[in-house]
């Protein structure tokens, strides 16, 4: 459905996008991972027509998106990282705007207005000025805005970037639910690996404009966790630093890094290393509360394949949230 | 793309932009006030005619002589009539100077104290005005206004002089004798014209084009910064469409604006309209029209709403005081004179101007008309592909 073959984006020298190539099949959900300033958004927009490339194709539908850009515009549908909605206008007055941009007849659109904002339950506010809505319901309208012309391909920017976690659980379901039913195109990004997992049957790990790795979450996982490599999580009641360190020491041990006071997360390898870690911690009189067999996140993989953490380059868009550091060297208090 | 579907798009954005103007209950009171400062500032600070009324004057008069007496009494019963000015009276040139540097009074009269001996002598007596310099405009009414006084009266003193010369010459011949010419003043159209009726044309233009000028690229560039231009770029419309439609609403919002003008000038200043209405909208739009294209070409290269603006304002003040709104070109240096001829809003307002002071039809602003819409071709023209370009960086 969407091809992408040596895809190029320079901003005054900046390379924003360096020569990626992609496939996405028809009816999956792709999903492009990385921190901000990765180039997720300027691909986005490239496949949305409205950045042109400065090197390599895209094709969607074997139309192509600088040659064809109104074919490429009536397959689409943009989620964009700013919301596209007027907030002097009702709900169905920017439905009713953008629809008659697509030249859907008054009736055909009437009808599918209804059925968004039932989907949304935003019927209710049907003719409430959108400026008066909150971000979850905006972003909402924002989503359902870009199915209006039933695309065949839904690009989504960020959609749950500033949302609540219940609002960003309702968009993901949904964005589900439309690839399930209608059998939509999806291409996602975030910078989320939540999000990334739960939603998206490949995932492109962006960095740096590049793609690093693409894969099934699944395989893109057992890239970190092959059969020797576990991560635990251990509950010690009697947490100190010198356990951390006699653990730090072993030589099974990757890293070591502190939760809290009491909690700590080992990344190790080798046969036998769960009785290693035990064993030390006995050695140093630690009392283990719990011991958790963690499986490895997409956090561990992006930090498995960048050599860094998914952190802010560019631009600070959002807070992180908690930082979990993997670092070698432990942090004691 | 047909051109019925890029038009009806258009029609679209335009109706849209201007749902969300209207919504804006601040924007709208701004859109009334705007106009309405513009009228009362030039309306009442320029004043209607060049008459004046209430400066103070310092008078002196160091002669002791009858002449000067009479010439004083004369004064004094002529500015009872016209209540042009305040009278003061100073010993000397010093006072006076002292005066004026305390800006007690605009000017002073001093009679010369050899005043009454040198008529009866039959020299000139010698009657000197002083002005303050640091009130040009002022010192060049007052000082047109007293010499016109005294003219009349040498005038009158002279005709008395032939008189008793000769005896067998009346009234009306002495006059003849003492001033041979009588000069009359016409307008082309019958009726009194004030300074209002030379600036509400130009004022109502300048509004509507600048109305536009800076609304496109406001609203284009603000639709960027926050997003929904993308939204209308994702369409599948001709991006003709989007800047014919923001074309159309800002147009509309002006030709608002241009009416609110034209209303309180009839309203309040007494403007009166001698030409035809409709054409002088087609002459408003086709302003709007030569305009736009410098408009557009602005949007492309701005990147945020801050510049735009700034950019706008610095296009708009030269553009304000050279396009003959608010002085005639004629009065400005050769090198202004030729800038104003590039600027699009000297041949709206002068067109304007012919229409709505001297009722002009469109035969007789062909050339005005030529120019605005050969200008409004070229800028499309340069602005159509560049506004394509700068939409898909």
């Amino acid at each position: 459905m969407i091809e992408v073959r040596n895809l190029t984006k320079n901003f005054n020298g900046f390379r924003a996008v360096d020569n990626i190539s992609f496939d996405v099949k028809k009816g999956e959900v792709f999903g492009l991972l990385g921190p901000n300033g990765a180039g997720k958004t300027t691909t986005i927009r490239m496949l949305a027509t409205l950045t042109r490339p400065t090197g390599g194709t895209a094709t969607i539908g074997d139309y192509d998106v600088v040659k064809d850009d109104n074919e490429v515009r009536k397959l689409i549908g943009l989620v964009s990282e700013k919301m596209i909605m007027y907030d002097r206008l009702t709900a169905k007055e920017n439905l009713w705007f953008f629809g008659r941009l697509y030249g859907i007849p008054k009736e055909a659109l009437n009808e599918r207005i209804d059925e968004l904002l039932r989907l949304v339950q935003l019927s209710n506010w049907k003719n409430s000025q959108v400026g008066t809505f909150s971000t979850g319901m905006r972003q909402r309208m924002n989503v359902i805005r870009a199915l209006l012309n039933m695309p065949e391909v839904l690009l989504l920017d960020e959609p749950t970037l500033g949302l609540d976690p219940q609002s960003s659980v309702e968009v993901r379901e949904f964005v589900r639910k439309i690839n399930r039913e209608k059998k939509t195109t999806i291409i996602i990004t975030t910078h989320m690996m939540v999000e990334a997992d739960m939603l998206c049957d490949r995932i492109g790990i962006m960095d740096n404009g590049k793609i690093a790795a693409l894969d099934t979450s699944t395989n893109l996982k057992k890239l970190v966790s092959g059969a020797d490599t576990a991560i635990l999580e251990l509950e010690i009641a009697n947490l100190t630093p010198n356990m951390i360190a006699s653990i730090q020491s072993l030589k099974c041990v990757n890293s070591v890094s502190q939760d809290n006071t009491t909690r700590i997360k080992v990344h190790a390898n080798g046969d036998g290393a769960f009785d290693t870690i035990i064993d030390a911690i006995r050695t140093e009189k630690g009392k283990i509360n719990s011991v958790k067999n963690l499986e490895p996140t997409l956090e561990d993989v992006f930090l498995n394949i960048t050599g860094h953490e998914v952190r802010d380059k560019a631009d600070k868009k959002i807070p992180m949230g908690r930082h979990r550091h993997f670092m070698p060297r432990p942090r004691v208090r | 793309m047909s051109i019925k579907s890029v038009i009806s798009h258009s029609f679209r954005i335009a109706w849209k932009d201007l749902i969300e103007l209207f919504r804006n209950r601040m924007g709208l009171v701004m859109l009334v006030l705007m106009p309405l400062f513009m009228m009362s500032m030039v309306g009442f600070i320029y004043p209607s005619d060049t008459s004046v009324s209430k400066v103070s004057v310092a008078l002196v008069n160091e002669d002791e002589g009858y002449s000067s007496a009479m010439l004083i009494t004369a004064l004094e019963t002529m500015n009872n009539n016209t209540g042009m000015m305040t009278i003061t009276n100073a010993s000397g040139l010093d006072e006076v100077r002292d005066m004026i540097q305390r800006g007690e009074v605009d000017g002073g009269i001093i009679i010369a104290n050899n005043f009454t001996s040198s008529l009866i002598t039959g020299k000139q007596g010698t009657i000197t005005i002083v002005t303050d310099q640091s009130n040009p405009q002022m010192s060049a009414l007052l000082q047109t206004a007293l010499k016109e006084v005294f003219e009349q009266m040498g005038t009158w003193l002279a005709q008395q002089k032939v008189q008793e010369l000769n005896s067998t010459v009346n009234e009306s011949n002495s006059l003849a004798i003492v001033k041979p010419y009588s000069v009359h003043t016409e307008g082309a159209i019958p009726g009194h014209f004030s300074y209002f009726d030379f600036i509400a044309p130009g004022l109502m233009a300048m509004t509507v084009m600048m109305s536009v000028m800076t609304g496109l690229p406001a609203a284009i560039s603000h639709e960027r910064e926050i997003g929904t231009l993308d939204g209308m770029m994702v369409a599948p419309i001709n991006r003709l469409a989007i800047i014919l439609g923001k074309t159309l609403a800002q147009t509309a919002r002006g030709i608002l604006q241009g009416i609110l003008i034209l209303t309180l000038a009839v309203a309040l200043f007494g403007v009166t309209i001698h030409g035809n209405i409709l054409l002088i909208f087609a002459l408003l739009l086709l302003g709007v029209f030569s305009f736009v294209g410098l408009g557009v070409v602005i949007t492309s290269f701005a990147k945020d709403q801050e510049t735009a603006m700034m950019v706008m304002m610095t296009l708009m003040f030269p553009m304000m005081f050279l396009s003959g709104v608010f002085f005639p070109i004629q009065q400005m240096p050769w090198y202004m004179q030729s800038i104003s001829k590039v600027l699009p809003l000297t041949y709206a307002a002068t067109a304007l101007r012919k229409v709505m002071v001297l009722g002009a039809e469109v035969p007789m602003i062909t050339t005005e008309l030529a120019v605005l819409i050969g200008l409004g071709l070229v800028m499309t023209t340069i602005a159509v592909p560049v506004f394509k370009r700068a939409m898909t960086r």
